[in-house]
């Protein structure tokens, strides 16, 4: 199967933000079919995928760091991942999850789920992945390559940066397509 | 005496009235410098730096709208030392208060986030501050939102300069700058405020907006300064408008 070697490995990742980022690269419509000509989806929240895989060409994050998972996964698709993408604001800014930032992480869980409306969750709160203090963007827990802001990023955006990408040329957006919002 | 002085602007012979800012003659010129706290209208202030120029023989940065004209001056407007620090300006503006675009009024309409895509910046490397800091909707009909604040003034100006009213000022140093209203007050405690509505149509993000308008759905109309000022300093109306 050299046609399948050949392609470009893509992986894409879902920390902390609304799936937005993804739902807008599932909007590029029938290009997606060219694109599965052209890249190898290894992992994806999509794909169902439990392990990031090795040697991955390019990675696109969406979503900000905001617990213990996000930071080991973070640096574990660094180390694997030749390229790495901030995709949306998220990713890029801290966005929406980082509105947290202000309040104290300390008791978030238990206000929000024990003492907040409806019935707190199941189990052992102890089981569940501990909040960061602040929720950061990707770049500043490990070295990002590129920057694709929006929030969503709108399809067309994503399109140019991908194609651009697997050309092989130098990512340069214009600036109506590099805007954050 | 000549009435004029000649000066270079980007290796371009620009003429321009002796009391005119090197922005204003650049201007005239289609030269383009980024500017936030600059308003058509209102007083100059250099308070935002997005329009440093270098100045041949000066070794410090001039802002360009407070710098007057001067024969024989030569000035560069696109340097790459200038187009680092202008993009040093808007990380820092984007880290000092909480811009989420995507939950902002002004989404899609704001001159901070048009200026950040324009000017390359796509992350900000310095760490966000995420400040604490209240709204105020004690106003009928406006709200002032400090976390999209950037302290261009702006509303300040208009409010004193062009309203006559001044309710609306500068608090505190450095990192603790603020705008207020009135003594400090909640803005529908503050007496002097008018209800004229200048400050939110001059605020270029979604520090000042309308009462209900929710994300995106904010835009300024700037317009009206220059016809109320043509208006009543050269009784000129434009009413063609």
């Amino acid at each position: 199967m050299t046609t399948q070697n050949s392609k470009v490995r893509l992986a894409t990742v879902w920390f902390g933000g609304c799936a937005g980022c993804h739902m807008s690269f599932l909007d590029i419509d029938e290009r997606l079919i060219d694109a599965v000509g052209l890249v190898d989806i290894v992992y994806s929240p999509v794909a169902d995928i439990k392990k990031f895989p090795d040697n991955v060409d390019v990675t696109l994050v969406e979503g900000a760091v905001c617990n213990s998972d996000n930071l080991r996964e973070a640096r574990e698709l660094r180390e694997k991942s030749k390229l790495v993408i901030s995709f949306g604001d998220c990713a890029v800014t801290g966005n929406v999850p980082s509105m947290r930032n202000r309040l104290d992480v300390k008791n978030m869980i238990s206000e929000l789920y024990a003492a907040g409306p409806g019935a707190a969750p199941p189990g052992d709160v102890d089981v569940m992945p501990v909040l960061l203090d602040k929720v950061l963007p990707l770049h500043q827990v490990i070295p990002v390559d590129l920057y694709l802001p929006g929030c969503p990023p709108d399809p067309e955006r994503i399109w140019t940066a991908l194609t651009t990408l697997l050309k092989g040329e130098p990512l340069d957006l214009p600036p109506e397509m590099r805007s954050f919002g | 005496m000549s009435e004029v002085v000649t000066l270079t602007i980007d290796d371009k012979l620009v003429s321009a009235l002796p009391t005119k800012s090197v922005l204003a003659a650049a201007k005239d010129a289609a030269i383009d410098i980024p500017t936030l706290c600059h308003l058509e209208g209102l007083r100059d202030r250099g308070g935002c730096r997005l329009c440093l120029v270098e100045v041949e023989g000066n070794p410090r940065l001039m802002a360009s709208c407070v710098t007057q004209v001067a024969e024989g001056m030569v000035v560069k407007t696109q340097t790459e030392r200038l187009q680092k620090y202008r993009k040093m300006i808007i990380e820092l503006l984007l880290a000092e208060r909480n811009h989420i675009c995507a939950a902002c009024v002004m989404n899609g309409n704001c001159e901070l986030q048009a200026l950040a895509a324009k000017l390359g910046v796509d992350h900000v490397r310095y760490d966000y501050l995420c400040p604490d800091l209240p709204m105020d909707a004690s106003h009928e009909r406006n709200v002032r939102d400090p976390n999209r604040c950037i302290l261009c003034a702006r509303c300040v100006r208009v409010c004193d300069e062009v309203e006559g009213a001044h309710c609306l000022d500068m608090m505190g140093r450095g990192i603790h700058c603020n705008v207020i209203t009135g003594m400090n007050q909640p803005w529908g405690q503050a007496r002097s405020c008018t209800t004229c509505g200048k400050c939110v149509q001059v605020c270029p993000t979604g520090a000042i907006f309308k009462k209900g308008a929710t994300v995106s759905e904010m835009k300024k109309e700037q317009g009206f300064l220059i016809w109320i000022l043509d208006g009543r300093d050269k009784k000129v109306w434009h009413w063609a408008r």
